[in-house]
């Protein structure tokens, strides 16, 4: 610990620090930054309502009223795209809500009490990390039925064994340190040594990895609508805007190119910030500073 | 109520314990059928060659085994009374441990640790930053209140086992378990420790149990000694018998081992 904090600033300011190999960072952040204003701001930005239907107006180019132009249905693209943040951003939010609501109790029972309980838990986990994530995800939605909800649901419980695996991990690490041995001869009751010295690691990995994993959630997320399994048809999402653009590919390509972009960047963004993130709070990671 | 009563003695029994590893289905005894009694005002000094199950005595008796390690017998009684291991945890028994570099959280400043004590103490109120200063007066750290807000990378080994003992000291709990408490300190700061663990014991009237395997600690602070072998108690007598009269082979293995170390001196 005192390694890391001593050798921080020494990796800040070394060459890697140029503004060139800053610059994807930078973007990875304006773009995370327009899009949760987008996505907290959208009644008060988006210049018209995202499910106004003009049929008058369908399949426009851009014009000085519809700046991206309009859908099939008239409805204008550039208000559709930026309430379609609320409903990516607010699905992964809520994914990754779900997934640490999971995976901290279980891993941190596993690593906690040991023995069968850990066996059993584990081997849970190994069977479900068997399977890609999308065909898990798949298969619950076959089972628990469609909507955003129960999408939100399957990408939870498809996650999180990775999740629990990595508290199970982190909880048998600090099981042995000596510190915490101190603090239960001090009298610490479970919940007390739990939230006071096994929280805070487990929240710096679970930070890296979820940050990681945002990008994957919103194709999740998106891909799934686009197969007519999540948010549904009226409701601007940007799976959903792909999904119905396919029909006007050739005559509209830019229906299904913008929305299309917006899922690119975002989970780029994502992407890079995650690996910036782990870089900088994973431990595992002291000496390894590249792009 | 933060010190306890010098004027009641109070008596720490630990009848019967054994402890032992469990490895692919095969016992091992670590500790076997063991019996101290330590009494307030005391330090009763746990001896024995590394291995010999005086680490293994203190966590079985407190309930805080390793994983894989269980304790299949024995009680402890306070003052004749029955007590689950983790109702002496903090608050009849504190611990010092030999590692003060480990043994804190490397996020959590000193000030932390002592609310951290004192919440299990049910000291109130837990953040009262005058009783900690007072517990870290007495060990010794001058400046307390800059001492408070320091993370353990800040600072020596000698201190932390200080706070540590200050630590202790705000539990208020009337025995103390010291497991090798100077094993990781060089020789200078080791002295000092001890003579703070002595002073302890004889001005709160403290009873403590001093696990170690240096018998010039022993000879310097102990009133009495129990000496290990195999997990078993094989001798346990006051410390100027051990030294001029020892009867178990494993006492006097142990005090030769000394003498020649020390050519001859005892401390």
């Amino acid at each position: 610990m005192t390694d890391k904090t001593l050798s921080s600033p020494i990796r800040d300011h070394g060459h890697h620090g140029s503004t060139w190999r800053r610059l994807p960072l930078v973007l990875a952040l304006t773009v995370v930054v327009v899009l949760l204003s987008a996505a907290l701001f959208a009644p008060w930005i988006a210049p018209q309502d995202p499910n106004l239907v003009s049929l008058a107006d369908r399949l426009k180019g851009p014009s000085a009223a519809h700046w991206l132009g309009t859908d099939h249905l008239g409805r204008d693209i550039l208000s559709r795209l930026i309430y379609g943040t609320r409903m990516s951003l607010g699905s992964v939010i809520l994914c990754i809500a779900l997934i640490l609501a999971i995976a901290i109790p279980l891993g941190g029972a596993a690593g906690f009490i040991g023995g069968r309980l850990d066996q059993g838990l584990m081997r849970l986990c190994d069977g479900m990390m068997t399977f890609p994530t999308v065909v898990l995800a798949l298969f619950l939605i076959g089972a628990l039925g469609t909507g955003l909800v129960n999408v939100i649901i399957a990408i939870a419980i498809s996650h999180f064994p990775f999740y629990a695996r990595m508290v199970r991990s982190v909880v048998m690490n600090l099981r042995s340190k000596d510190y915490v041995l101190a603090a239960r001869v001090c009298g610490a009751g479970r919940t007390r040594l739990f939230i006071d010295h096994f929280l805070p690691s487990i929240a710096a990995q679970m930070v890296v990895l979820a940050s990681l994993d945002v990008g994957h959630m919103m194709l999740h997320v998106s891909g799934l609508s686009f197969l007519g399994l999540g948010v549904e048809t009226p409701t601007a999402e940007w799976g959903v805007m792909i999904s119905d653009a396919r029909q006007f590919v050739f005559s509209q390509p830019m229906l299904i190119v913008l929305p299309g972009l917006c899922l690119l960047f975002s989970v780029m963004a994502a992407n890079i910030l995650g690996d910036a993130l782990r870089d900088r709070l994973d431990p595992n990671n002291q000496t390894g500073h590249h792009h | 109520m933060l010190t306890s009563d010098i004027s009641t003695p109070r008596t720490l029994e630990i009848r019967g314990l054994s402890v032992c590893a469990t490895r692919r289905g095969h016992h091992i005894d670590l500790v076997r059928n063991l019996s101290l009694t330590l009494n307030t005002g005391e330090i009763l000094a746990l001896v024995g060659a590394s291995g010999s199950g005086k680490s293994m005595t203190c966590a079985g008796a407190q309930g805080v085994l390793p994983p894989g390690v269980i304790s299949p017998h024995g009680h402890v009684l306070v003052d004749g009374v029955h007590l689950a291991p983790r109702a002496l945890r903090g608050r009849l028994v504190s611990t010092v441990l030999q590692n003060p570099r480990s043994a804190f959280n490397p996020v959590r400043t000193m000030f932390d640790h002592a609310c951290e004590v004192r919440r299990v103490a049910a000291a109130s109120p837990a953040g009262d930053k005058t009783a900690v200063r007072e517990a870290f007066l007495e060990v010794g750290l001058e400046d307390a209140d800059t001492v408070m807000d320091l993370y353990p990378f800040e600072m020596s080994g000698g201190m932390l086992q200080r706070v540590m003992i200050a630590l202790a000291i705000l539990s208020g709990a009337p025995f103390i378990f010291a497991d090798e408490p100077t094993t990781d300190l060089d020789l200078i700061v080791q002295a000092r420790i001890l003579d703070l663990l002595s002073g302890l014991v004889a001005r709160r009237g403290l009873g403590m149990l001093l696990v170690t395997h240096d018998m010039g600690v022993v000879a310097r602070l102990a009133t009495r000694v129990a000496v290990m072998e195999a997990g078993q108690i094989v001798e346990e007598a006051p410390v100027a018998d051990i030294f001029h009269a020892p009867r178990h082979p494993a006492t006097r293995a142990l005090v030769a081992a000394h003498l020649k170390l020390y050519e001859g001196a005892i401390a």
